[in-house]
């Protein structure tokens, strides 16, 4: 809403003013509990968040259905960070002073988790964040319910190396510049070499935010598969610069049954924007695909259609992870009769819900979940097929244990350790990070 | 894996080469092959591909090639595996007897699913099967598939296809598949220094893959030859290497340029610091993909023709987006370039956030029609079609632009009022309007421009913000106010940055890139080309 000031101060601040124009009072009935929603819905990153504050709206809108929580409704409180970092922080500071909501799902990008870390810890607050990361993390205000990289990388790369998934010998690792797939290839490369894969058996190559020029990387890629041995690319590279990559891929012919590539970051959502025909073969790696079949997953998909009225969108992992997440954060309320961050931060530990690939996820005392992992190959329609999922539920790793730095700690939020990170080999908490 | 191949494809042809023999086709076989489809696993399914290349039954082609596009099934009631009919779309036949059996209810279908491995396997199969087949087009194909996967066992059967193949290309490929399942084999040495001659003649990096192996084998006169024969096509290679730096090079700098060239007019001719100028690309591209879903919902048969359709369209509409914002806006602010910046920055807010509204903030799909699609082999260069055509249009608006500048009345209208706005209006040329119309020219051209990007790129609210600055550089790199300019700083631009980023990385090439400019601006602040005349001090 406009401050009535705004209007007053003239045409050109006013015309700034509505593309800045960010917070959606919802009108406050009496007696709610409020519920942060924090993504950005404009910006670079409103392709990928403006669907997760909508399924946030759905969830809501679905347990006051339900009867609400605690004999009161649920009311979203929907704030638009726009993909700013340091606005991350201003707003997640809004959101627990000001609307002193009960708990904030929310962020994407792993800048803006850092940047609204310290508003959490200080004014005791709790986040849900939905999104993989690369892990070195762990918070006790932050539950992480997307895949670390033991969740998502590590069985990828296994099932590559798997006869079924072609026995690959040499490696691509390209990713996006910046903090998640750098993190991801580090502990991935230490990985590979631990397996017995020479370094010049694997090439690493980063590219800018949103580059869209690959014809001499793809290029490069070719070059470095035709050396004889089975070659593989496990792509971090970050959803805009995308499309033009696989693109690139299909003109240059470079077919999933020679050079399969296996991406972290493209889900159902960013296929959404291309022709799929030339991609059919090349792999994703998810705690869930949208073709999963589970009834579950059949009524959330039908819930999700019919609440944003449009048959064609679709559903994707961060929003499974948000489904999971607030589905424990009702329960952990429930379980501690009120909604006090350190009662339901207590409380969550050890809750159980259903995911939707239709088995159960866990929270786990270092904050991370349990969750299936799910290899896909890319059909012509854009979905994803299963071709191998793990025999059990992974745990979520908050500390690599491949990584020099971090194999030492361990991260238990419950009583008496409660400590993020607790160094097993000097007994202490306080190694290192957060 | 390669085992398994092998043994697929040693059975297949091993067969084949038999009933070559006798002439007979053999049906038994075909049915447990078949059946195996139905397996869970896909190690089991794999085996049942093999099965049934290996039955060489005169259907196991087109149960093949209909797996091999995920549109084999498995009916419903009574578990028999089908397959569409290709004499008439809409009903299945009986993969086994080819027995059509009508239209079936999807609902009663359960795919066969494969995977990549199956996918491999099964190409490699139709390669044995194919290679004698009538169409050209198989038999090149399936000789291909047999250079990229060798197998020592494929020889026979090679030997049997060449002797009977009149086509020069494809039998040329054969020997070359040939030579290749020689190289992968126990043959005599000599039989394989002759091989790697020939591998050597291929001259690519498949060349090498296959003489890798022998290089790093066994020291002898074939491991010699072999690496003199690798030795010998790296340095070829390197030549089209830099050919293909200058290539990618100019398909970078024809996009910057397309981005760059209608800026160069606002801003170049104009001097007006418009922000707004990605947002005019972003609505070019918005409304391609607007004429493509139009087609696809009313007449999928025009489809090739969206660009062609899309391109007046996104003219007119960005012309008038940006001739209102001339009159609504930007004349009330000529000669604050501070205000104009932040005012057009504005209105790209507006334009990106109205976009996001409308059309959501997802990406849009935005297909290639079929003549854009694909690659073109040229020697050991990969050109993709769509970036041929962009290099090609980007020129063509280049010289329609130098053109319309040059020689028609408007031209000169806009030419008069650049270089003396006052006595431009004394001889009667109404210099609001002609601003007006130069402003609407210019972001026109960034619609164009937006097509053409529509086909490389997301079609996302975010598109523009990703060349605003790209195309501010190339401009002041151009030198302000020349096309010429900005024709020659976006493809040196463009090269620059192909040649530097095989070694320097992208991300690194970008800042080197950005840095050489920065001091180059230092050195001639006028940028290249740098316009003489009145009108350049202002």
């Amino acid at each position: 809403m406009f401050k009535s000031g705004i209007i007053r101060s003239g045409y050109k601040a006013a015309l700034i003013g509505a593309a800045l124009m960010s917070t959606s009072a919802v009108v406050s009935a009496e007696e709610t509990i409020k519920v942060g929603v924090l993504h950005s819905l404009s910006g670079t990153m409103a392709i990928s968040e403006t669907t997760l504050k909508d399924v946030m709206l759905m969830l809501i809108e679905e347990q006051n259905k339900k009867g609400g929580l605690l004999g009161k409704k649920l009311e979203a409180v929907v704030v638009d960070p726009a993909s700013d970092w340091p606005l991350f922080a201003e707003k997640a500071r809004e959101l627990l002073e000001k609307e002193k909501v009960s708990a904030v799902f929310g962020a994407w990008t792993s800048v803006s988790r850092k940047s609204v870390l310290p508003v959490f810890e200080e004014l005791n607050g709790l986040l849900f964040y939905p999104v993989q990361y690369e892990g070195e993390e762990s918070s006790k205000n932050v539950f992480y319910t997307g895949a670390a990289p033991n969740q998502q990388a590590i069985p990828a790369v296994d099932y590559l190396m798997s006869e079924d998934g072609g026995s690959v010998k040499r490696w691509v690792l390209a990713g996006t510049d910046y903090v998640y797939p750098r993190t991801t290839n580090k502990i991935l490369e230490a990985y590979l070499k631990s397996k017995g894969v020479a370094a010049e058996d694997i090439m690493i190559n980063y590219t800018p935010f949103g580059h869209s020029d690959w014809q001499t990387i793809v290029s490069d890629i070719k070059k470095f598969g035709a050396a004889g041995k089975k070659t593989a690319v496990v792509s971090t590279i970050n959803g805009d610069a995308n499309v033009p990559f696989y693109k690139e891929l299909g003109n240059q012919g470079v077919k999933a049954e020679d050079i399969p590539v296996v991406a972290f970051s493209v889900g159902e959502e960013e296929l959404a924007g291309l022709d799929t025909g030339p991609l059919v073969g090349h792999l994703a790696a998810w705690n869930y695909f949208q073709s999963v079949e589970a009834p579950v997953n059949a009524s959330f998909v039908k819930t999700w259609k019919a609440f944003i009225k449009d048959e064609k969108r679709v559903t994707n992992d961060p929003m499974e992870a948000h489904f999971i997440g607030f589905n424990m954060w009702v329960e952990a309320v429930k379980k501690a009769g009120t909604t006090d961050p350190d009662a339901v931060g207590q409380a969550i530990i050890g809750v159980t819900v259903p995911n939707l690939s239709g088995g159960y996820s866990a929270m786990m005392p270092n904050h991370h979940i349990t969750k299936p992992v799910l290899i896909g190959e890319i059909q012509a329609d854009g979905q994803f097929e299963t071709v191998w999922e793990t025999s059990g539920l992974v745990v979520g790793d908050a500390w690599s244990d491949y990584l020099d730095g971090s194999k030492d700690l361990i991260s238990d939020w419950r009583a008496p350790m409660s400590c993020g990170n607790y160094n097993v080999k000097i007994g202490k908490c306080g190694g290192q990070g957060s | 894996m390669m085992l398994l191949r092998t043994i697929a494809v040693l059975a297949a042809s091993l067969i084949v080469a038999s009933f070559l023999a006798t002439g007979s086709v053999q049906a038994a076989g075909l049915d447990t092959a078949v059946s195996g489809l139905k397996e869970k696993s896909f190690s089991k399914r794999l085996k049942a591909v093999g099965a049934i290349a290996a039955t060489g039954h005169e259907r196991a082609a087109d149960i093949l090639n209909a797996l091999s596009s995920s549109k084999a099934f498995v009916a419903a009631p009574d578990g028999k595996v089908v397959i569409p009919d290709a004499a008439s779309p809409g009903t299945y036949v009986d993969a086994i007897t080819g027995e059509n059996l009508g239209a079936i209810d999807r609902g009663s279908l359960k795919k066969v699913r494969i995977n990549n491995r199956m996918r491999g396997a099964i190409r490699d199969a139709l390669g044995g099967l194919t290679l004698r087949s009538k169409d050209r087009g198989r038999r090149l194909a399936a000789a291909r598939t047999m250079i990229a996967s060798p197998d020592a066992a494929a020889f026979e059967n090679l030997t049997a296809a060449i002797a009977e193949e009149t086509d020069a290309e494809v039998r040329l490929a054969m020997q070359r598949a040939r030579a290749a399942s020689v190289l992968a084999s126990s043959a005599p040495d000599a039989d394989k220094l002759a091989a790697i001659k020939l591998v050597q003649a291929m001259g690519n990096q498949q060349a090498i893959s296959l003489l890798a192996p022998l290089a790093a084998g066994e020291a002898g006169a074939v491991a010699d030859s072999a690496k003199t024969a690798i030795a010998a096509i790296n340095s070829t290679l390197a030549v089209w290497r830099n050919a293909q730096n200058v290539v990618y090079g100019l398909s970078l700098g024809s996009v910057l340029l397309l981005a760059a060239i209608g800026l160069a007019i606002t801003f170049g001719v104009m001097g007006v610091i418009n922000m707004a100028h990605g947002e005019m690309v972003m609505l070019g591209a918005y409304v391609t993909f607007m004429v493509q879903e139009v087609i696809r919902q009313t007449m999928p048969g025009l489809f090739d023709w969206s660009l062609l359709i899309a391109l007046p369209l996104a003219f007119a509409l960005t012309g008038l987006v940006g001739i209102a914002m001339e009159r609504g806006i930007i004349r009330f602010l000529y000669g604050r370039p501070l205000e104009t910046l932040l005012a057009t920055w504005g209105v790209s807010l507006i334009l990106q956030q109205a976009v996001r509204t409308i059309f959501g903030p997802n990406n849009r799909e935005v297909g290639n029609p079929s003549w854009m699609s694909g690659s073109l082999e040229f020697g050991q260069l990969t050109l993709t079609w769509n970036r041929l055509y962009i290099i090609a249009f980007a020129l063509t608006i280049f010289a329609l632009l130098f053109l319309a500048m040059r020689f028609t009345g408007f031209g000169l209208q806009m030419r008069a009022v650049v270089q003396n706005r006052r006595m431009a209006g004394s001889m009667g040329i109404r210099t609001k309007w002609i601003d007006a119309l130069t402003f609407g020219l210019g972001s026109g051209i960034a619609g164009l421009a937006g097509v053409a990007i529509s086909q490389i790129d997301n079609v996302s609210p975010n598109l523009g913000q990703s060349y605003i600055i790209d195309s501010f550089m190339v401009v002041v790199f151009g030198g302000v106010g020349n096309l010429w300019g900005t024709l020659v700083g976006a493809l040196t631009l463009g090269i620059a940055n192909k040649f530097m980023e095989p070694f320097a990385g992208a991300v690194l090439a970008k800042v080197l890139i950005l840095v050489f400019i920065i001091l180059f601006i230092q050195k001639r602040p006028r940028g290249l080309f740098a316009l003489k005349g009145r009108g350049a001090e202002t």
